[in-house]
């Protein structure tokens, strides 16, 4: 009798067939295909999209993105949302020239980046250990960090002295063939992959965005686990905010305003689900590049400004219904 | 014999009220102890504490015969203390071997290995899992497989299993039962809690009884039968428990369905059912009943076949079309699709019909609400603090009746109950068959969709049995046995399986 049962239920779960494992490919692969589709797009579009030139502008553009992705995949993973990125960008940019003017380059940086840290640290300890929503805690560090920035410039952007030239040296010139900027996001999106799958940390916190009571159920600290990806969130905006010092050699308080909704939506394009558990280190890659190729495309096209920002809108609700209207094949 | 674990004189309070008071138990290496008792005896209390979840006010718990303070869930699990959730503890995005391991994964991974380690766990339980599936695609009965082979992991001495097969077909729980068995004979010591009482007998060693937060008595099963175990438990024979169906006439055919086909695999289903009628839908979980009431209540599409109510053609595209022709659906997923848990009585009980409280233009009349809530909950005697306290403040027997009473309030004339009284207790129970009996005394169709036999039994005046999403056979009262249930929802199946050469 138990084998007749255990068929039924083997056939329920096979149940579906040949929609399903196509949609199962499509979750899978969907947003490669997208991308390759916008590429051979864009190639069509224009002869200028294929060069050498343009691709390393593309990759030097989305590095400062690409970075605080990472951060903003770690944060989504765990059902968060990290509001402050951008503000934390215009911190880094702005104190790392203001630092490098009077103590050593590296001591400096390194001390920036542990002011990103920190303040992750302060979100994600409201937010993990006091329970507070994020999307109200990082809104509040968002405001808090871009005026705590304006203070530091005076509202002026800050001239690095001569130890800035040797920061504006690396952050214009090439290393293994690729922009500096953007090879350190390659790096960094490298490290995050194998945290992310190749750890006991990366993977806790895919479960604990899974479901948090199992994570807590088998003797984790699911707080200072979910605490830690803000830190993580705050350092790598900080260092999004050197590169862009490091590219135009002032640092401004007004660098990434706005940019937090960039990088949640090359996160959720890369098919990363808000409700946290799925989502990938080489899909955000990719859902990254596709916001780049969306924006370098246009500029090539010679769509006006204010209408870019209408068709991007556009076109991520396509990429997203594309990744996430699978879900309605699924019942 | 050494005691594996022995829970001392505990008592513990919620809020001032007692939960537990001076409760004992025991339990052997080897054995399989159940625990039974109404929703609220303190069962699940009981189990946190010996779990780490909870510390007890008095009395204190021995592991292995020496007196430990549990500092919390990671303590317990370290000495060999696994409970086996309710709601399954799984993290569905994650792989199977992962879940296993999820609390010591090794700071570096290498998957091959862990997938062989989990590999050898599963199987050394009977079963054939592949490590490397996310859970979310494994069946329900697969998932609890990983969640026992994750307390196998731990080395777990004691395991305690918390309604396992509330979410089980006959066949899976059976399977359950035998990995239960195995374990046993591994000298697992095993607390069974069930309200499937022919489960609890089949397999217990022991059966301690509590109430209202008290031991009532320890019995072993020969020694007393199930009457006598429902005795124990709410101070009532089983005979008692259904009730006697007011005699009602049973009038015309309220919905006729005819050839119905959905792209879920259910093919040609048809069946009438009148006024006044009590029709039972049993066969196994996954046998494609669900999909049959989702369909006639307009939440899942149709491919073909037709449907008649009151012998008007009726062919719902929406919930909300089912409900204006006198539809009712009391889902199978009370606290997913039955009620919103976060939202007031009240309101829940009003919304599958507003009409009748709220003025022009959509605004509710608080004074009409409050009044037909009043007569809702008198009638249906929910017990609740105030209406306007949130739904999840109810026990589940209670949180069921407030779905009962949205449908109730709707005033349709079919209702289609999917698993009614799962996860609610034996007083509960007895109050909602007799609201069922009273819905078809109104001249209401009732479809009762139910995995217990002894429900369909007790309830229902006509049975029909479903099998891999077909209608294999009608069981009329002079045929009610549990055999006949069985054959009728397996048999195509065996067959099926013959054919192909199995």
């Amino acid at each position: 009798m138990t084998t007749e049962a255990q068929t039924v239920t083997e056939r329920e779960g096979r149940a579906g067939g040949g929609m399903q494992t196509f949609m199962r490919l499509f979750r899978q692969f969907g947003t490669t295909g997208i991308f390759i589709l916008l590429v051979i797009a864009a190639a069509t579009q224009s002869d200028a999209f294929l060069t050498e030139r343009n691709i390393m502008n593309v990759l030097r553009q989305m590095s400062g993105i690409g970075i605080m992705a990472i951060g903003m995949l770690f944060v989504i993973l765990t059902r968060g949302i990290d509001l402050s990125v951008g503000s934390l960008a215009a911190l880094g940019a702005v104190a790392s020239a203001f630092l490098i003017q009077q103590y050593d380059l590296w001591l400096a940086l390194t001390f920036v980046v542990l002011m990103g840290a920190a303040c992750g640290a302060a979100s994600g300890f409201l937010i993990a250990f006091m329970k507070l929503p994020a999307f109200v805690i990082t809104l509040a560090m968002m405001t808090a960090a871009r005026g705590f920035a304006l203070i530091m410039s005076n509202g002026q952007p800050i001239m690095p002295g001569t130890d800035g030239a040797a920061l504006q040296a690396w952050g214009t010139s090439f290393a293994l063939g690729l922009p500096n900027p953007a090879l350190l996001m390659v790096i960094l999106f490298a490290l995050a992959f194998v945290v992310l799958n190749f750890t006991r940390y990366g993977r806790l916190i895919k479960a604990i965005g899974s479901n948090p009571d199992a994570v807590r159920l088998s003797g984790i600290n699911v707080p200072l686990h979910v605490m830690s990806v803000y830190v993580i969130s705050g350092a790598l905006a900080t260092i999004a905010g050197v590169i862009v010092t490091a590219r135009s050699g002032v640092g401004s308080a007004s660098v990434g305003v706005g940019q937090e909704l960039d990088v949640i939506a090359a996160v959720v394009i890369g098919g990363a689900s808000l409700m946290g558990g799925r989502g990938g280190v080489i899909n955000t890659f990719i859902g990254v590049m596709i916001l780049g190729v969306i924006g370098n495309i246009m500029n090539l096209a010679g769509v006006p400004g204010y209408h870019q920002q209408v068709y991007l809108g556009a076109i991520i609700v396509v990429a997203v219904v594309l990744q996430h209207g699978t879900q309605l094949f699924r019942r | 014999m050494q005691s594996l674990v022995e829970l001392v004189d505990i008592t513990k309070s919620f809020a001032g009220i007692r939960a537990l008071s001076h409760v004992n138990f025991e339990l052997q290496p080897g054995e399989v102890h159940s625990l039974v008792g109404e929703n609220g005896a303190g069962k699940s209390t009981l189990m946190r504490v010996l779990g780490g979840e909870m510390r007890a006010e008095t009395g204190h718990v021995a592991i292995g015969g020496e007196q430990v303070r549990l500092s919390g869930p990671t303590d317990a699990i370290k000495r060999g203390i696994s409970i086996i959730h309710q709601e399954m503890a799984l993290a569905p995005d994650l792989s199977v071997a992962e879940n296993i391991f999820l609390g010591e994964l090794p700071q570096a991974i290498v998957w091959p290995e862990l997938n062989k380690r989990a590999s050898a766990l599963i199987s050394s339980l009977g079963f054939d899992i592949s490590p490397s599936t996310t859970v979310s695609d494994l069946s329900v009965a697969h998932q609890q497989v990983v969640e026992i082979a994750k307390a196998l992991s731990r080395n777990a001495k004691v395991m305690v299993f918390d309604e396992p097969t509330a979410v089980l077909s006959m066949g899976d729980a059976q399977r359950l039962l035998d990995i239960i068995r195995t374990l046993r004979g591994q000298g697992v010591g095993i607390v069974y809690i069930s309200h499937r009482l022919d489960e609890v007998f089949a397999i217990s060693d022991r059966i301690s009884v509590l109430k209202d937060g008290a031991n009532v008595e320890t019995v072993i099963p020969g020694e007393v039968d199930v009457d006598g175990l429902i005795r124990l438990m709410v101070g009532r024979p089983l005979s008692q428990l259904f009730g006697e169906k007011p005699e009602t006439k049973i009038g015309e055919v309220a919905l006729k369905v005819t050839d119905l086909t959905l792209p879920n695999g259910i093919s040609n289903v048809s069946f009438e059912v009148r006024r006044g009628e009590v029709l039972g839908l049993g066969g196994l979980v996954g046998s494609g009943r669900t999909e049959v009431a989702r369909a006639i209540f307009g939440a899942d599409p149709i491919t073909s076949g037709t449907m008649e109510l009151e012998g008007k053609p009726y062919k719902p595209r929406s919930p909300k079309q089912a409900v204006k022709r006198g539809i009712g659906l009391v889902p199978e997923d009370r606290k997913g699709q039955g009620v919103v848990l976060d939202m007031a009585i009240r309101n829940n009980a009003t919304m599958a019909w507003t009409r009748p409280v709220t003025t022009l233009f959509g605004f509710f009349n608080p004074a009409k609400e409050r009044a037909a809530v009043s007569r809702l909950i008198d009638t249906l005697r929910i017990k609740l603090g105030d209406m306007t306290d949130p739904v999840s403040s109810l026990s589940g027997g209670n949180q069921q009746k407030v779905v009962l009473a949205k449908w109730f309030h709707a005033q349709g004339n079919v209702i289609i109950l999917d698993e009614p009284t799962r996860g609610v207790d034996v007083g509960a129970k007895i109050e909602i068959y007799s609201l069922i009996h009273r819905l078809a005394a109104e001249g209401k169709a009732v479809i009762v969709i139910s995995s217990e036999h002894a429900e369909l039994f007790g309830l229902c005046d006509r049975v029909l049995v479903m099998g891999d999403g077909q209608l294999r056979g009608e069981l009329a009262k002079d045929r009610y046995t549990e055999e006949n249930l069985l054959s009728l929802s397996i048999a195509g199946s065996a067959t099926k399986a013959r054919e192909a050469g199995l």
